[in-house]
């Protein structure tokens, strides 16, 4: 069995202020290699700029992010070049929006949607691509006979899966989630979470999942932080979060959670 | 001849602009297929009328050159007849049909069929310069995409085509790449033509006047379009030759002669055509009425 020394990612300190107020407050975790991480919390409490931050689409005010890539080489995100981190987004990143019109091409097929990130670092040869796109399909649990059908034709549900086909396709190895299941009725959301849950485990991928559905987080994550005002409060293994929650605004989101 | 007007600079623009336009062209020379921005004029036409090239043709033109102006190849054509007159009336530079004597050629939709040489330049007038424009609407985020040439994703538009209509579709304007490095819309010339852009000997300027765009494609350059292993680039083809001259090997527009279903093909470069015939070349004038499906 190999030691793991290093984590995927290590944020260190990260802030982030829109204007004089604060988003972010001086966040550092760890994310280790396979491991599922969510982060929960109420509206406004800076998950999502978190997320944004963590994938290069917001500037930090301070902090490192410090990522392992594929190749060995640990870099910051912060300071590293924007072609090298446009790079890592589109080959060993993904990002799952939680409305899939924002992570998706509706304008093109689910097929050319599938091949997008293939065809973006290389890929020329139009059989490969195709027959790529219909494992991922099936992958994804779509009928094949939807590949050349717009995004838009498609379910709610099977955008977001499509979306996360998109994603995996060039199988990254730190995918970021924003409220993957949001938006969905809750038998498309189970199954969705069960797909999710496959396939993170069969191409163990890390992954960092945002979302205020504490169930979701229950189901995806292995470890879970919660967030209030920009700032981490409670941390640790999702069950004793969840279970035994220490802080009291942990406390107050597990005992607002209505049960069916 | 058309008289000389009296009251306007050489070439209707003035120097002080000329220079401005010149700067824009070298910067554009120096890096192939990059899109110069430069300041525009309001000119005696509309946008969409040819107002990029004929700025581009304003600031390049001088006493000693020969002007051919063609439009859809054609040199008798509205845009090309009022084109050239303007340049006649702004500047009394010698004009011609024939591509062999001009040393400035303004196009709009088409590169002529005879092979351009050394010391002409071929300026093209632009629409929409931006090939990424169709994937990206944003500006600020299209220039990044060429800065770091991030060009992949422009191969989705022909795996779509492919997908569709089983080949790629995209007849015209069709996607470049220029000196290995830069993406560029080779103008809305069809793509039988966009072969003739690479390794050509003459010099490529490229003017869109509403987008504010100059670039260019020096002698001798590398110009490859975009495809698939499996599906390379391919030219249009046609199942006839030229009606009147017999070209085999030139660009044909299709002309309807009745409502019985009646048609014929001719070379759209009239020059070309017109040159074949003197040299004694012919066609069988009219093509039987052929049914497609």
């Amino acid at each position: 069995m190999s030691v793991i020394e290093r984590p995927l990612l290590a944020v260190e300190n990260l802030s982030k202020a829109f204007g004089a107020r604060p988003a972010v407050r001086d966040v550092s975790f760890s994310l280790w290699p396979g491991e599922v991480l969510g982060i929960v919390g109420e509206s406004g409490s800076g998950k999502s700029t978190l997320l944004n931050c963590l994938a290069g689409r917001m500037q930090v005010d301070a902090g490192r992010i410090v990522y392992d890539t594929a190749a060995g080489a640990p870099i910051d995100l912060v300071t590293a070049a924007e072609s090298a981190r446009r790079h890592l987004m589109r080959t060993e990143w993904g990002f799952v929006q939680q409305n899939p019109r924002d992570g998706l091409r509706m304008d093109f097929s689910a097929g050319a949607n599938i091949g997008e990130r293939l065809m973006a670092i290389g890929d020329r040869n139009y059989a490969q691509l195709r027959s790529t796109a219909e494992s991922w399909l099936s992958a994804v649990e779509m009928p094949l006979r939807r590949i050349d059908d717009l995004p838009r034709t498609f379910s709610g549900g099977m955008q977001q899966r499509l979306q996360i086909a998109r994603n995996l396709v060039t199988r990254p190895r730190l995918v970021l989630m924003d409220e993957p299941t949001g938006g969905l009725d809750v038998s498309v959301q189970a199954r969705l979470l069960d797909l999710i849950r496959r396939l993170v485990q069969q191409f163990q991928v890390s992954a960092i999942v945002v979302t205020h559905d504490l169930g979701v987080a229950r189901l995806l994550a292995h470890r879970l932080m919660v967030m209030k005002d920009g700032m981490v409060v409670e941390e640790g293994l999702t069950d004793q979060v969840l279970d035994d929650p220490q802080h009291e605004y942990t406390q107050l989101l597990v005992s607002s959670v209505l049960s069916a | 001849m058309t008289a000389l007007l009296d009251g306007y600079n050489f070439a209707f623009l003035d120097e002080q602009t000329k220079r401005m336009i010149r700067r824009a062209l070298l910067k554009a020379v120096a890096i192939p297929g990059y899109q110069v921005p430069f300041g525009s004029r309001e000119m005696p036409l509309p946008y969409g009328w040819g107002t990029g090239g004929i700025q581009v043709t304003a600031a390049v033109i001088g006493l000693d050159d020969t002007l051919k102006v063609i439009d859809q190849g054609a040199d008798d054509t509205t845009n090309a007849v009022s084109i050239r007159r303007f340049f006649q009336r702004m500047t009394g530079v010698r004009t011609t049909v024939k591509t062999r004597e001009a040393t400035l050629i303004q196009t709009r939709h088409r590169v002529p069929e005879t092979p351009l040489r050394e010391g002409q330049i071929l300026i093209y007038q632009v629409p929409i310069p931006e090939p990424l424009r169709w994937l990206e609407p944003r500006e600020t985020e299209t220039r990044k995409m060429h800065a770091l040439s991030e060009y992949g994703a422009m191969h989705v538009k022909l795996y779509e085509d492919i997908s569709r209509h089983g080949q790629v579709s995209t007849a015209y304007d069709y996607p470049v790449l220029v000196n290995g490095r830069y993406l560029m819309r080779s103008s809305p010339i069809p793509k039988f033509d966009t072969p003739k852009i690479h390794m050509c000997a003459a010099l490529q300027l490229f003017g869109a006047g509403r987008e504010k765009r100059i670039f260019a494609v020096p002698p001798y350059t590398d110009v490859r379009p975009l495809d698939f292993e499996d599906h390379p680039f391919s030219v249009e083809s046609w199942p006839t030759s030229c009606a009147l001259c017999g070209s085999a090997d030139s660009f044909l527009d299709e002309i309807v002669l009745d409502d019985q279903g009646g048609r014929m093909f001719v070379c759209s470069d009239t020059d070309y055509c017109a040159d074949r015939r003197a040299a004694g070349h012919a066609g069988p004038a009219t093509t039987p009425a052929e049914v497609t499906t």
